[in-house]
């Protein structure tokens, strides 16, 4: 096996004990990046010369005794968070040519534990979208099938994990945004507890669901991307001040002694066939890990499309109205202010974006903004009392993490359908609780050629990380479905 | 009698006197090369976040338990959403429902000692916004300019405001009121309070009604004064405009008119106001702030006297008149000083004497202020107890003061070096007297023969020829029984 193809936890053994330095390690990531990554997309920019610098200063951190949790790790960073002296372009045009003066806390972090940067991954505009299809910079494909999206909107982080460009991918989650590209990549893509990962450094876009999480090929690395990214920081005020218990070091391998909830009103019947098929196995399996499966409701669950559909385009309204072309990114002049404004916005933002700030916009204004946003923020609590719910006769929910496997380019005609992706994903991220999607099994969409993954979320409740990791980690374990296909790439050294 | 009445409300914005801004950890400091006090918060770069100075909280709680304003338990910031250029995020951090203070007043008085009141709508924090300069317009002003300058130096630093119900009814009463706006903030230490740097502005809503109407009149919203001159000229000139406008039968057009300094008169700047819609809602990138009752009660046992509290002990229990007190409190270090004065000597009618008479003269004579003089408060404490004590008169007094300030040092000391003490030995007393009533045997027959008026002159020699030390109540007992034996 190439060394690019370990997980991180191994790699990171292996440059710790200096059977392979984090030089080797970088060398073979950025030749395989120029190898695929033309056909593949997942970087928007490839730091060649930095990921070199900085894995000469782990291999001297390694060499002067340091421990380092994850040395030498090939990291990609979404491009929507800032890495300084890199562009930084939130896949937008209007950001196109903006480098960043200053870094995000948890890239920061993930430096600090021993990664690598090989890139600025690929994203849709603003982190808004599902297929990664709305980046205005760059397209991505799915490295299991190079017709398909590879999901969104932390799709070149995901594509760049599934295709062995980076060991861990750094994701932003507000709907759905690191599930369900993990879902359809293969890989196991984490959304901590709100709060648990600091935003300091990621480009908004709806604040109060905005949360950073790692996608790896194992759950292990997630835990240890987990563990040396999150924690409290005080430059983010909605960062939480408690202590983070290391969950790389309690992750399971039974569910003896767990009840996990499976969600009436998210039956998978009308899903069709393969895809019901392969959920009722992930259930039964957790029931022979040894779960006791019990039925939960989250009667107010299907509300939480409509629900986010109007607080993060409203948060969105006002968090991207900096981008004005005043003091950085974009300017298209114009007779007077005014009009400078409108240009190069006009020019500067994508379709979705343009939308979802209208319907943010007009979901805050007077007269609408208590029947719209208030109501809203009202359907967010219900939501988050209903897992309250579930949660007092279960350890963990179990559901799907997407309704499909990865789709082709420009099959989703209208916005509705794009968002319908985010389905079963969304109602987490209004209750801010934490959530992973792990793979779980294989489906040759109608039409397709090849089989593609399929992933299982599981959630918990607030703070219960520990758990979640922990109980990913023994089902991952024990059915190993993400061994089961390769993707479609053609490996540096001739495979 | 004028048959209208004006009726005035004030907004008030104020910069908050805190280490770093607001949101950030940038100085908060007034001037300096342009965007050289800033950051990726404060310049809203992409990614960054705000995180709230605890001291402007602290600085805002103050301010609302000295102007008996409510404190809630419970507060948050909102956004108020509009692009303007010199606003980084183009939403201002503000607080909208849910403001840090609610409902107080203040309490001032006048040049004639009425003291009145104007409750306040809310007090709110918020952030300051940039500075933008206009190039190539030849005025400063963005009509006709080519292009603008910002400096986001000010961007992000504490800004308090303060809006009072219509509740001012002159010219005077709106200085009175910002004048007890001011010194309360000075007092607390929350603000400097300087209209020249913007620190204080001001913004006037102006009315008016029929005497004896309860209905309110369309206002106009008076901007640009730049110092409480101007703002009451500036309040005025404007009543004055729409007494003249509704005598004359038209109607007052509600709009925003900017105060002309050279001309003296306010000139029509928006008439059709836009209806803005800010979209405020609360900021998802805050938490919402809980303020314990044990932080109210802390706070509030730091608080100063306050400026109407000193200003009723000055006039009411010292016999100050509104002029004195008003320079006292408004003088602090000359107010502390006169307070330690008081305190030390238990005599506050001398050390209004002293510190408000001879020591403020000596101060504007040299421009050394009394506070930063050798003239220790314990000096004058000396000093008093001779006088009461009868160990000097007041001329020896006075001339002490100067030699003080002079750096004289302790006046007991300066009286018992160079026998300066007043003379209140009946025979030393009266060899004085008996000298100047031989050596002046002409006034003595004057006086005798009923020019009783000579007693004064042959005082004033007794004084002479002590010089000055002689007890001036004895000298005149003495002299009168010698002439009238």
């Amino acid at each position: 096996m190439e060394i690019i193809e370990r997980s991180a936890a191994q790699i990171a053994r292996e440059v710790s004990a200096r059977t392979t330095s984090a030089a080797e390690v970088t060398e073979a990531a950025l030749a395989h990046v120029a190898a695929v990554d033309g056909e593949i997309g997942s970087y928007l920019t490839v730091l060649n010369d930095r990921a070199r610098d900085v894995a000469a200063t782990v291999d001297a951190r390694i060499a002067a005794g340091e421990r380092l949790p994850l040395a030498g790790v090939p990291l990609a960073v979404k491009d929507n968070m800032c890495l300084v002296g890199t562009r930084t372009t939130a896949g937008s045009k209007i950001l196109e040519h903006w480098k960043a003066p200053y870094t995000a806390t948890a890239v920061t972090r993930l430096l600090d534990a021993g990664c690598v940067p090989i890139g600025k991954a690929n994203m849709d505009e603003f982190a808004m979208g599902s297929s990664c299809e709305n980046s205005a910079l760059g397209v991505t494909r799915n490295p299991y099938d190079l017709t398909r999206v590879p999901g969104g909107s932390s799709g070149g982080s995901a594509a760049s994990v599934a295709a062995f460009e980076a060991a861990i991918g750094m994701g932003s989650d507000t709907g759905g945004s690191i599930r369900e590209p993990a879902a359809f990549c293969n890989l196991v893509g984490f959304k901590p507890t709100y709060g648990r990962v600091s935003r300091y450094g990621l480009i908004a876009f709806a604040s109060s669901l905005d949360q950073i999480g790692p996608l790896t090929r194992t759950v292990e690395d997630s835990a240890l991307a987990y563990d040396a990214m999150g924690g409290y920081d005080p430059m983010d005020s909605t960062s939480i001040d408690r202590p983070l218990e290391p969950t790389a070091p309690s992750l399971r391998t039974d569910l003896r002694g767990l009840k996990v909830g499976i969600v009436r009103e998210f039956a998978t019947g009308a899903l069709g066939g393969a895809i019901d098929a392969v959920y009722k196995q992930a259930y039964a399996d957790l029931k022979a890990l040894g779960a006791e499966l019990v039925e939960v409701a989250l009667p107010t669950a299907e509300h939480g499309l409509a629900t986010y559909y109007l607080i993060a385009p409203a948060e969105c309204s006002s968090n991207l109205a900096r981008f004005d072309g005043v003091r950085y990114g974009l300017r298209v002049d114009g007779a007077d202010v005014a009009d400078m404004y409108e240009k190069t916005r006009a020019a500067g933002f994508g379709p979705e974006v343009k939308r979802r700030i209208l319907i943010g916009t007009y979901a805050l204004s007077s007269g609408y903004y208590d029947a719209y946003y208030v109501r809203a923020q009202k359907a967010r609590t219900l939501i988050a009392r209903d897992f309250d719910t579930a949660f007092a006769a279960c350890d963990l929910i179990a559901c799907p993490a997407a309704s499909s496997p990865a789709f082709q380019f420009n099959s989703k005609s209208d916005p509705y359908s794009m968002y319908l992706m985010d389905y079963y994903t969304i109602p987490m991220s209004l209750a801010g609780l934490p959530a992973l999607s792990v793979p779980c099994g294989w489906v040759t969409p109608p039409g397709g050629e090849r089989p593609m993954p399929m992933g299982l979320q599981l959630c918990a409740p607030l703070f219960e990380e520990r758990l979640l990791l922990g109980a990913a980690h023994a089902y991952e374990q024990a059915t190993k479905h993400a061994g089961a296909h390769k993707p479609a790439l053609t490996m540096v050294g001739g495979r | 009698m004028s048959r209208w009445e004006a009726v005035i409300g004030i907004e008030c914005h104020v910069e908050l006197k805190t280490k770093s801004k607001m949101f950030c950890g940038c100085a908060n400091e007034f001037g300096g090369e342009p965007n050289t006090k800033v950051c990726p918060v404060c310049l809203a770069l992409p990614g960054a976040l705000p995180v709230v100075n605890k001291a402007a909280i602290e600085h805002m709680i103050l301010a609302g338990l000295a102007f008996d304003a409510e404190i809630p338990a419970f507060s948050k910031f909102d956004r108020k959403n509009y692009f303007y250029p010199d606003m980084p995020k183009d939403y201002q951090i503000s607080q909208f429902d849910m403001p840090l203070t609610q409902g107080g007043v203040v309490r001032y008085w006048l040049e004639d000692g009425t003291v009145k009141e104007c409750r306040l709508t809310r007090i709110h924090l918020e952030e300051d916004t940039g500075k933008s300069t206009h190039a190539g317009s030849g005025d400063g002003r963005i009509a006709g300019s080519t292009y603008s300058l910002v400096d986001f130096n000010r961007a992000g630093v504490p800004l308090m405001e303060c809006v009072s119900e219509p509740e001012i009814h002159s010219a005077q009463e709106a200085v009175g009121y910002l004048e007890a706006l001011r010194r309360t903030l000075l007092q607390l230490g929350v603000s400097d309070v300087k209209m020249e740097e913007g620190s204080l502005r001001c913004d006037a809503n102006v009315s008016i009604r029929p005497v004896g109407s309860s209905e309110l009149g369309t206002k106009t919203e008076v901007k640009n004064m730049n110092s409480f001159r101007s703002v009451h000229r500036a309040i005025e000139s404007e009543i004055e405009r729409q007494i003249a406008l509704l005598e004359a039968g038209d109607r007052i057009v509600q709009e925003t008119r900017g105060w002309d300094e050279v001309n003296g008169t306010t000139i029509s700047m928006r008439s059709k106001e836009q209806a803005h819609d800010y979209r405020y809602f609360p900021d998802p990138d805050l938490v919402p702030m809980e303020v314990s009752r044990e932080t109210v009660e802390r706070l509030r046992a730091t608080l100063p006297e306050l400026p109407l509290a000193r200003f009723e002990r000055y006039t009411r229990t010292f016999g100050l008149d509104v002029k004195q007190a008003t320079q006292l409190i408004d003088n602090a270090q000359l107010g502390s000083y006169f307070d330690t004065v008081v305190t030390a000597s238990g005599d506050p009618k001398q050390a209004k004497n002293f510190v408000l008479g001879e020591l403020s003269r000596l101060a504007n004579e040299t421009g050394t202020p009394v506070h930063e003089s050798p003239v220790t408060p314990e000096h004058l404490t000396e000093l008093f107890v001779m006088i009461t004590g009868n160990r000097i008169n007041s001329k020896i007094a006075k001339d002490l003061v100067v030699r003080m300030w002079g750096g004289g040092g302790s006046p007991k000391a300066i009286v018992e070096r160079e026998g300066l003490a007043q003379t209140s030995d009946p025979a030393a007393v009266e060899k004085f007297v008996d000298d100047v009533l031989a050596a002046n045997e002409k006034s003595v027959a004057d006086y005798r023969s009923g020019k009783t008026n000579v007693m004064g002159f042959l005082v004033g020699q007794v004084m002479k020829a002590s010089q000055g030390k002689a007890d001036p109540a004895l000298v005149n007992t003495v002299m009168k029984q010698k002439l009238e034996s």
